[in-house]
């Protein structure tokens, strides 16, 4: 699946989007969050207050308990801070 | 009664708009409109007294769009509109310039403030835009604002 990163994350991560394959065991947003924590020191300082943390799931606002079964692309981003 | 038709305009563009020219293509030639609403949010100069010198503006490309109509289809469907334009504009700005535009046109005035508003609120929170700040201290993300959430919360229907 596509991941884009936006604003601060975007800069934490160090890149706009990616392809990842997480495993099977990853079920949902909070998951992937926890997983990508885990795979360098730029996504655990990316990810270092999960709550704050936004996602969308093919353009849609997701709560962290979302599954990402068939999410074709998911997005993390800040508290948006447009208008 | 026919039922009125309500176009639904909505673009995300670094370009300024212009307010009068906006208005005058959602009214056009029609005569079922009474009242016209246009919000016009600028890029101020200063945040809590600190100086701003410019602002960065980034966006979600398509999320945006999406988010924007879904807010603008809602609104339709509480208000009895006529008509709605919003433009956000991205890029980087100075103080004084156009950052984002709101229209909304019905028969009558309550329904086009209440719909612009309502259009604002759920934009600040809802819409995938994000703010830079750059100052004399050096530059820095926008921090959400908690009083944001609350005039978007006063919206929700139980």
């Amino acid at each position: 699946m596509k991941v884009k990163y936006f604003a601060w994350v975007r800069e934490r991560v160090g890149k706009a989007e990616e392809t990842i394959e997480p495993p099977a065991t990853v079920r949902t947003v909070e998951e992937l969050i926890a997983w990508l924590s885990g795979q360098s020191e730029a996504y655990a300082y990316a990810f270092e207050k999960p709550k704050v943390i936004r996602a969308a799931i093919d353009h849609a606002h997701v709560k962290s308990d979302a599954a990402i079964a068939g999410a074709r692309e998911i997005a993390f981003f800040p508290p948006m801070t447009g208008g | 009664m026919p039922v009125a038709t309500c176009p639904v305009t909505i673009r995300i563009q670094q370009d300024d708009f212009d307010i009068a020219r906006e208005i005058a293509v959602l009214t056009g030639n029609r005569t079922d409109i009474g009242a016209v609403v246009s919000f016009s949010g600028i890029c101020r100069g200063d945040e809590d007294s600190a100086k701003i010198a410019a602002l960065s503006l980034e966006h979600y490309p398509g999320m945006a769009e999406e988010e924007i109509r879904r807010h603008a289809d809602e609104a339709t469907s509480r208000w009895p509109l006529n008509g709605v334009t919003v433009i956000h504009r991205v890029g980087r700005f100075m103080p004084g310039q156009n950052i984002v535009l709101v229209l909304t046109a019905s028969q009558h005035r309550q329904a086009a403030f209440q719909a612009a508003e309502f259009l604002m609120d759920y934009l600040k929170t809802n819409a995938p835009f994000w703010k830079k700040e750059e100052s004399a201290t050096g530059t820095g993300w926008v921090e959400a604002q908690a009083r944001d959430d609350e005039a978007a919360a006063r919206w929700t229907r139980s």
